[in-house]
């Protein structure tokens, strides 16, 4: 009965090995974070890796809103960076919090495109023909979409560009969409388009007086209290060395 | 060509443990469940055949919806579990794993019902007439004659779970070692503009999933089902 033999020893010795290695024991520190945050926390986990390199931190990206959901719903995050410390305060509420949530950063939303020359755009020039297509983030659950949204109505264009608007799951993704050229403008977070590979083309920054401000805070969960680890990196956040990545990336530090 | 780093690896890992877990459970939850849908004469059949192949037509967002529902930590099962002082299944491994199974179930049932109702009554029937019980029958007599069933059961459970992205997205974030498989870390890349990194998974992905339908094709073929 070949059949039965050695595919049969094989499957067992496949499963063993691949069971063993679902058993190393392994609680990182995990990181919700908006996607405003793709490179600056990139950078800011690097850093904390030098002073602690034994430590075992993830990032995951998404919208805000999406994370508060996932998070009201039992994900396993032990930190969360929002975009809008409403979200954060949302969870306090609900009692999901360990720390008190606090003000990381002020953000900013510019127009950017791949193609056009977006330094010279302004919000009135995206009803023009010559602009198809407009990415913003998805308003109902990504800070950056609904700020975009505000600016757009304060000046009075956004029922002209309906129908050019497409929108991303949250702000690195609709940044994608504007990078492929896929939409030829697309008004991102300042800090994403301070990123190298945007960097190369303009961008216009969107006067904050036209959309409310893009309060950023974040929070270590109820989960993360029980990780050191977790509330370690929390007061990381607030030294100077982190404000510098921070700045660098277009984020104003409040005082 | 981009080298693939630890968070590859680690999807490539989760990946593979989800499409090997998947194959050997639905495997033998699906054979009894073909056998009785090729072989039953209840009316029952038509609805738990119309049951099994939902996956084929609903959207996955919709499966992963009703699961995160049911298992997370305010539904049905993840409630249940956690009032048990165990823990809910959203954004685990374990909870993408029957989420596999459930989207999946039709890739298996559906050529193993194929196979049992092209064997015939007759090799089972000889068989039992000449004294032979059933875990017999099944190892001496139907398994051998129904292989090209269960290899393209196989293969089609394992492929299609390689490719599931919608309800695992849903159910299970994309938390990396657990729930991060290959086709959410290639959706993360892309979103990120790591664009090589996207592009050699993606590649990857590809060239396994034609390699795998040639071996299923040319199987086919290759093993037809013996008729007395």
């Amino acid at each position: 009965m070949p059949l039965f033999v050695k595919p049969g020893r094989l499957l067992v010795i496949l499963t063993l090995l691949l069971l063993t290695t679902a058993l190393h024991a392994s609680d990182p520190v995990r990181i919700a974070a908006a996607s405003d945050l793709r490179y600056a926390l990139d950078d800011i986990v690097n850093l904390y890796r030098e002073v602690r390199p034994d430590a075992a931190i993830e990032v995951i990206y998404g919208s805000s809103g999406k994370m508060t959901t996932q998070i009201i719903n039992g994900a396993p995050y032990d930190i969360f960076f929002s975009a809008d410390i409403a979200f954060p305060l949302q969870l306090k509420d609900k009692g999901l919090t360990t720390t008190e949530p606090v003000v990381y950063a002020i953000g900013r939303i510019v127009i950017w495109s791949n193609t056009l020359n977006a330094a010279s755009l302004t919000l009135e020039d995206l009803t023009s023909d010559a602009i198809a297509r407009i990415a913003i983030a998805q308003p109902a659950h990504a800070p950056y979409g609904l700020r975009a949204k505000e600016a757009m109505q304060s000046t009075g264009v956004w029922d002209a560009v309906q129908s050019k608007l497409v929108f991303g799951e949250n702000i690195a993704h609709a940044a994608q969409m504007a990078e492929s050229g896929a939409a030829q403008v697309g008004i991102i977070a300042l800090s994403l388009a301070k990123f190298p590979e945007l960097a190369r083309h303009d961008h216009y920054l969107i006067d904050n007086a036209l959309h409310n401000p893009l309060t950023q805070g974040y929070v270590v969960t109820r989960r993360g209290g029980n990780k050191p680890e977790a509330l370690a990196f929390a007061g990381f956040m607030v030294t100077d060395k982190v404000h510098d990545i921070m700045t660098r990336y277009g984020f104003v530090i409040p005082e | 060509m981009y080298t693939f780093g630890p968070a590859e690896w680690q999807a490539i890992e989760v990946t593979l443990r989800l499409c090997l877990y998947t194959t050997i459970i639905l495997l033998l939850l699906a054979t009894p469940l073909a056998w009785w849908l090729a072989k039953g004469r209840s009316r029952g059949r038509d609805v738990v055949q119309a049951i099994v192949s939902l996956p084929l037509v609903l959207p996955p967002t919709v499966l992963g919806f009703y699961l995160l529902v049911v298992m997370g930590p305010r539904g049905i099962v993840g409630k249940t579990l956690e009032d048990l002082g165990l823990h809910h299944l959203a954004f685990s491994f374990e909870g993408i794993l029957i989420a596999s199974i459930l989207y999946s179930m039709p890739f298996a049932v559906q050529p193993l019902t194929e196979a049992f109702s092209h064997l015939g009554r007759r090799p089972v029937e000889v068989a039992s007439s000449l004294g032979a019980g059933a875990l017999d029958r099944f190892r001496t007599v139907i398994f051998p004659l129904t292989r090209s069933g269960f290899v393209v059961a196989a293969t089609l459970t394992f492929a299609h779970t390689m490719g599931e992205f919608g309800v695992i997205l849903m159910l299970g974030g994309s938390i990396p070692g657990e729930t991060r498989v290959l086709s959410v870390l290639i959706y993360d890349h892309a979103e990120a503009m790591n664009y090589e990194a996207a592009h050699s998974l993606s590649l990857m992905l590809l060239i396994f999933a034609f390699v795998t339908l040639l071996v299923v094709y040319s199987l086919t073929r290759r093993f037809q089902v013996v008729r007395l």
